[in-house]
C-alpha cells in the first residue's frame, strides 16, 4: 500500500508539472509576441502580422524557423559545457516554477522556503551565462559573460532586501503564506504594494537589470556586443536562451505578483469579483506587470555601463538597507508584526 | 529501501564522485564546475535532514556567490595547473597527514566513543513541533546568541573594510565619471551651435 502510495504522488506530480509546463511555455509564446507587438506599436510600426490572423502564430514560426536550422559548434569551443549552457539555463529558469503558487494551494511543490528557492535558482543561472560565454572560446562572449555575471551579482543584493522587507511584513517564507498575509477587507488597497511602495519601485528596476532587460540589456547591446554571450550559438540552444530569458522575466513578474499585489486575491473584494477564480486574477496581473516593462523597454534608452553599476550600489543597496531598518523597527515599535502574533 | 535512502545514497555517490573530480580534472575550469556539482548534492543531503533553510542557504551563499568568483579567477587567470601538479609529490605528506587527521575526527564523531558526553546533549536539540527550520532557527540566533551573531557580523564587516583598504588604490590619469558634475551639464555649455557658411566649412 505504502508502495503505491508514493508512485500514485510522483505521477500526479509528474502530470502536474508537465500541464504547467505546457501551459507556461504558450504563455511565454503569446508573451514574446505581446511583446514585439507593443514595441511596434510605440513606434507606429504593426509588428509581426503575417503568420496567422493578426500574426498570432509568429512565435511558433520562430520555434520552428530554430529547431529546423543547424546548430554550428565552433572549432575552439569546449563542446560538452558549449552545449550544457543553454540546457542549464533552461532548466533553471523553468524549475522556478516548482514553486509559484498560481491559485490559492495551485502550487507544485508547497515548501516552507519558497522565496529562498526562487532566489537560489534564479542566483544560479548566471552559470548559464558564464558557462556559455567561456565555452565559446571567444572574446566577445567571454566578455559580456563577464558584465552580466557581474551585473546579476550586484542587482541580487538589492532584490535580496527587498523581499527581507515583505518576508518582515508577512512573517513567512511561504510564498501561500506571503499571499494570504495580504488579504484584508481593503482589496488591493491592502496589498504590499501601497506600504512598501519604494520597494515595489525598487524590485521592479532591479527585476529589469536582473533579467537583462532593456535599458539594462548591455550584455546583449547589439552596436558593441553583437548578441552578447549568445553570439556563437545558433538554432536550438540560441533557442534555449532566448526561451529561458524569457521565462525569467515571466519568473519575476510572478514574484512581484507575489510580493506586492497579493497573488490570486481579488483588487475588489466583494461578491462578484470574489467568484472569479485566482488563477484569472493571478494571470491578470503578471500581463499588467509585463505590459510595465515592455513599455520600459520601447520607452528607455540604455544605460552606460557605470550608471548601472551606481544605480545598483549606490542608490538601491543604501535606499533598500535602509528600509530594511526603518520597516523592521516600525513593525516592532507597533506590534503590526504578523510573527508578532504567535 | 525507502525513497529517502535511495536518495541518500544517489546524493552521496555524485557528491564524492564529483569531489575526486574537483582534484584530478585537467580543466581548472571543470574542477570548479564539479565543486558547483559538490555544493548541489550537499543541498540535497541538507534536504534529507529536513534542514530545507540551510540548503537554501548553502546554494545562495555558496553556488551564487562564491564559486561564481572561484568562477571568475579561474576564467581570468591563466592558471597553469600541469606546472602546479609538479609539486604535488612533495606536498604529499602533509596532505595525506590532515586527510588521516580529518577521518580519525569524522570516525570520533560518528562513532560511540564521546570525548564530552554533556556536550551532546546541546548540540541535537530538534526544532519545537509546529516551527518551521528557518522560525526555530531565528528563534536561537537572534535570542540566545544574539552577542555571538553580531560579533561575527562586526568580524566579516572589518575583514570586508580590511580587503578593501587593502585594495584600494587612487591611480592618478584615470578618467573618473562624476556623476554631479555630468548631470549639472547644460546644453547651453555642451553644445555650442555655429552657422555654418556654404562652401566654406566651420
Amino acid at each position: 500500500m505504502a508502495e503505491t502510495g508514493w508512485f500514485l504522488a510522483l505521477l500526479i506530480t509528474l502530470l502536474k508539472s508537465v500541464v504547467l509546463l505546457v501551459v507556461l511555455l504558450i504563455f511565454i509564446a503569446y508573451v514574446l509576441y505581446a511583446d514585439r507587438k507593443i514595441w511596434a506599436a510605440v513606434q507606429l510600426r504593426r509588428g509581426p502580422n503575417v503568420v496567422g490572423p493578426w500574426g498570432l502564430f509568429q512565435s511558433f514560426a520562430d520555434m520552428l524557423k530554430f529547431v529546423f536550422k543547424e546548430p554550428v559548434i565552433p572549432d575552439g569551443a569546449n563542446k560538452g559545457l558549449f552545449l550544457l549552457a543553454p540546457f542549464v539555463m533552461g532548466l533553471l529558469s523553468l524549475a522556478a516554477w516548482a514553486v509559484i503558487p498560481v491559485a490559492d494551494g495551485w502550487a507544485i511543490a508547497d515548501i516552507n522556503v519558497g522565496v529562498l528557492y526562487i532566489l537560489a535558482v534564479s542566483s544560479l543561472s548566471v552559470y548559464g551565462i558564464i558557462m556559455g560565454g567561456w565555452a565559446s572560446n571567444s572574446k566577445y562572449p567571454f566578455l559580456s559573460a563577464l558584465r552580466s555575471a557581474a551585473q546579476m551579482i550586484s542587482y541580487e543584493v538589492s532584490i535580496g532586501f527587498v523581499i527581507i522587507t515583505v518576508l518582515l511584513c508577512a512573517g513567512s517564507l511561504n510564498l501561500g503564506d506571503i499571499v494570504n498575509a495580504q488579504d484584508s477587507k481593503f482589496g488591493l488597497l491592502g496589498w504590499y504594494w501601497l506600504p512598501l511602495f519604494p520597494m515595489f519601485v525598487i524590485f521592479f528596476i532591479s527585476a529589469l537589470a536582473e533579467t537583462n532587460r532593456p535599458p539594462f540589456d548591455l550584455v546583449e547591446a547589439e552596436s558593441e556586443l553583437v548578441a552578447g554571450f549568445m553570439v556563437e550559438y545558433s538554432s536550438t540552444p540560441y533557442m534555449l536562451f532566448m526561451l529561458s530569458e524569457y521565462v525569467a522575466i515571466i519568473t519575476m513578474c510572478a514574484m512581484m505578483t507575489i510580493l506586492f499585489l497579493g497573488g490570486w486575491l481579488s483588487p475588489i473584494p466583494f461578491f462578484p469579483f470574489t467568484e472569479v477564480p485566482g488563477v484569472i486574477w493571478f494571470l491578470l496581473k503578471v500581463c499588467a506587470i509585463f505590459f510595465l516593462i515592455s513599455m520600459v523597454k520601447a520607452f528607455v534608452p540604455r544605460y552606460r555601463y557605470d550608471q548601472l553599476m551606481r544605480l545598483g550600489w549606490k542608490v538601491f543597496l543604501p535606499i533598500s538597507l535602509v528600509m530594511v531598518v526603518l520597516v523592521a523597527g516600525v513593525l516592532e515599535f507597533t506590534g503590526w508584526g504578523a510573527g508578532m502574533a504567535q | 529501501m525507502n525513497v529517502e535512502g535511495l536518495f541518500f545514497y544517489l546524493f552521496s555517490a555524485i557528491m564524492i564522485g564529483s569531489a575526486f573530480m574537483v582534484i584530478s580534472s585537467r580543466n581548472p575550469v571543470h574542477s570548479v564546475l564539479f565543486l558547483i556539482l559538490a555544493f548541489f548534492n550537499a543541498a540535497g543531503l541538507f534536504l534529507l535532514l529536513g534542514a530545507e533553510f540551510l540548503a537554501m542557504l548553502l546554494l545562495i551563499v555558496y553556488v551564487g556567490a562564491v564559486a561564481v568568483l572561484f568562477l571568475f579567477v579561474v576564467m581570468m587567470l591563466d592558471v597553469d595547473f600541469t606546472e602546479m601538479k609538479q609539486g604535488v609529490l612533495k606536498y604529499l605528506p602533509l596532505a595525506a597527514t590532515i586527510g588521516v587527521i580529518v577521518l580519525f575526527e569524522l570516525i570520533l564523531v560518528d562513532s560511540v566513543w564521546t570525548i564530552a558526553p554533556s556536550s551532546i546533549a546541546s548540540v541535537t536539540t530538534p526544532a519545537p513541533p509546529g516551527m518551521t527550520n528557518t522560525m526555530a532557527l531565528g528563534r536561537v540566533l537572534y535570542t540566545q546568541y544574539v552577542y555571538l551573531f553580531l560579533a561575527a557580523g562586526f568580524i566579516l564587516l572589518t575583514a570586508m573594510i580590511g580587503a578593501i583598504v587593502l585594495t584600494l588604490q587612487h591611480k592618478v590619469g584615470v578618467k573618473r565619471q562624476d556623476v554631479s558634475a555630468q548631470n549639472a551639464r547644460t546644453p547651453a555649455e555642451a553644445v555650442e551651435i555655429r552657422k555654418v557658411p556654404s562652401r566654406q566649412g566651420v
